[in-house]
């Protein structure tokens, strides 16, 4: 029975994805951004095999030294050499982002999946708990419970993923509501299905590309709020480099040193940058009601232009 | 209309319950004994039973936390464990600094976002419309605390144009509160406005595309004042909703800006009692953090609500 329910579902899904890639591949922004976080991973990934120093070692006698052919981004005031340490920071930011996206993502989900599924009570606890949590600005929520859970890259991971839970409860709640009474999902329940089985089979298949996209705009978002906690001295703790502690000690030297602040926030910049791009060019494709959107912009942006060009 | 109003007030309500509950918890999820974290390794036995009794802590729970709730509604936040001052008059101390910042840096954020986005959707595709669509990305982009300390290096230190920091009150010198005031509110105004030149753009292109926009434009009215009579009146609505929210968010501490450009802010002292441990001024910037963010929020949607009475009506 649930066999010849899925049968319609997997194939078109699975080429779904194919088409998504294809789109994808077409906008060159979105390879570029790509580009640019495959490259970071390969670089988290390969970690001090491939920096040129140590980044941990100091060396005194070279001290904030300026960009030049031995030190391109130049050293800190422990003489250690910042594009050594800006490449380490890489496997930081992104293990941050990923671990605290993947916390929002898997409690957000949950959360929006089982209040948009069940409705009633369950919906309106839930819901009203994620809008007091989104109550809070964003960088202040995750300094609460820093403050409450102690600073350290763990509790930071944490924190951030606290803060962006709401987002996914609140996108997936909706696209339940929207898929809930859609036939495939009523055929399933009416064949006996579990909910359960109901719930990962059916619904999430089809929830699934507002919280893809959610989920690239978010780790632009997670990089940035863990730069800042580490700015401040609430995430990552000394000697480690990261880029947000980084530039809070290059912002100590900025007289002295620019290259300190300049080359991590560069890095920090580019990162998010891509992913936001990469969120965006994902939004384009894979969303289909920001697609009509742009489609209705398109054809409304046609008629524009042919009155504004009878204007002028 | 009533109905909803009444609906919106009852969900702030509860919001803000929930609200007072989590922060109250926030001093005792702290693993430990949050006197003695607060005071430290050294301190005498009278210090620490004076500063108990002083914070309560040593009611049973639901006593303290009516108690706590009764005072807050009142206005009375409790006392610094730092300081010894009322928590309520740390935080209006800081208010003006606050305030200065995100109204100026809201500013700065709809001179770029009003323009950049409405040019930009009115020639779409155009050259103008990939340097808005660039600029706004970058802008959401940049770590604005890194674009704070880049500024300093070029104005404060390379140029020396302005003073790298601090606050003066607009009472005491005006000019000098202005200069203070330029780089802090331009950073957090960059990063606003990207944001904001999305919304202005997209909603200015939907309005363009409106039947009343092609009838007027069909009957021969100029261009200028399709735009000013028709196009902008209705797409400047939903910027009330972002620019409503980016005010709340901005009003409740922009922390790490404050601490870049040493803004005595809010943000800088809920930042301080994070690291002091000062729970009692923790718990009361974030409770009014929280409840400026809600009402804001709420003031917004009403507030739309009445330019768009089919909001109501949902």
């Amino acid at each position: 029975m649930t066999d010849v329910m899925q049968a319609p579902v997997a194939p078109s899904s699975r080429r779904r994805w194919v088409e998504t890639l294809a789109l994808l591949a077409r906008n060159p922004m979105a390879v570029a951004s790509s580009l640019v976080l495959a490259a970071l991973v390969l670089v988290a990934l390969l970690g001090d095999r491939i920096t040129p120093y140590n980044p941990l070692a100091q060396s005194i006698p070279d001290r904030l030294q300026a960009p030049s052919a031995e030190h391109w981004f130049g050293t800190d005031e422990l003489g250690r050499d910042v594009f050594s340490r800006v490449l380490d920071g890489a496997s930081v930011s992104l293990q941050v982002g990923f671990v605290a996206v993947g916390i929002s993502l898997f409690a957000g989900t949950l959360i929006g999946l089982v209040a948009g599924y069940y409705g009633r009570w369950l919906d309106d606890g839930l819901m009203r708990f994620m809008d007091v949590l989104f109550a809070f600005p964003a960088i202040l929520l995750a300094i609460v419970v820093v403050a409450v859970l102690g600073p350290g890259i763990t509790n930071a991971m944490i924190a951030i993923g606290i803060v962006y839970t709401p987002i996914f409860a609140r996108i997936a709640r909706a696209s339940v509501l929207s898929v809930r009474e859609e036939v495939y999902v009523r055929a399933a329940r009416s064949s006996g299905a579990r909910d359960l089985r109901i719930m990962a089979r059916h619904v999430l298949p089809n929830i699934a590309a507002p919280l893809i996209v959610q989920t690239s705009l978010s780790l632009a978002f997670a990089i940035l709020s863990e730069a800042a906690l580490s700015f401040l001295g609430l995430g990552v703790q000394p000697p480690d480099p990261s880029w947000g502690r980084m530039l809070s000690e290059g912002r100590s030297f900025i007289e002295q040193a620019w290259w300190m602040a300049l080359f991590p926030g560069l890095a920090i910049f580019v990162v998010v940058l891509a992913f936001n791009v990469l969120g965006d060019a994902l939004r384009d494709v894979l969303d289909p009601r920001q697609r009509s959107a742009i489609a209705g912009a398109a054809t409304g942006r046609a008629r524009d232009e042919r009155g504004l060009e009878r204007d002028q | 209309m009533t109905r909803y109003v009444v609906r919106r007030l009852a969900q702030s309500a509860a919001v803000l319950v929930g609200v007072g509950i989590l922060v109250f918890a926030v001093i005792h999820l702290v693993p430990g004994d949050p006197i003695r974290v607060a005071l430290g390794t050294r301190f005498s036995q009278e210090t620490y039973d004076a500063l108990l009794e002083r914070s309560g802590l040593d009611q049973p729970l639901i006593t303290q936390y009516f108690t706590w709730l009764a005072s807050a509604l009142q206005g009375d936040l409790g006392v610094s464990f730092r300081t010894g001052q009322t928590v309520t008059s740390m935080i209006l101390e800081r208010l003006p600094a606050t305030i200065s910042l995100a109204v100026a840096a809201i500013m700065v954020a709809l001179l770029i976002a009003v323009p950049l986005g409405t040019i930009s959707a009115l020639r779409p595709r155009s050259v103008v419309d990939w340097f808005a669509t660039v600029v706004s990305q970058a802008g959401i982009s940049i770590p604005d605390f890194w674009m704070g300390i880049m500024f300093i290096l070029i104005f404060a230190g390379t140029l020396g144009w302005l003073p790298t920091g601090g606050y003066v009150p607009l009472t005491d010198d005006p000019l000098e509160w202005a200069r203070r005031l330029i780089m802090p509110a331009v950073t957090i105004g960059v990063v606003s406005g990207s944001i904001m030149t999305r919304f202005v753009r997209s909603s200015v292109l939907e309005a363009m595309g409106q039947e009343h926009v092609q009838a007027a434009r069909a009957k021969g009215m100029r261009a200028r004042d399709v735009l000013s009579w028709h196009v902008l009146r209705n797409a400047l609505i939903p910027l009330v909703t972002v620019g409503g929210i980016q005010l709340a968010y901005l009003l409740s501490g922009v922390v790490v800006i404050e601490i870049v450009f040493r803004w005595p802010g809010l943000g800088q002292l809920a930042l301080q009692a994070v690291q002091q441990r000062d729970y009692p001024v923790l718990q009361g910037a974030v409770l009014l953090f929280a409840v400026i963010f809600l009402v804001v929020n709420l003031f917004v949607d009403l507030l739309y609500a009445r330019l768009d009475p089919r909001i109501a009506y949902r």
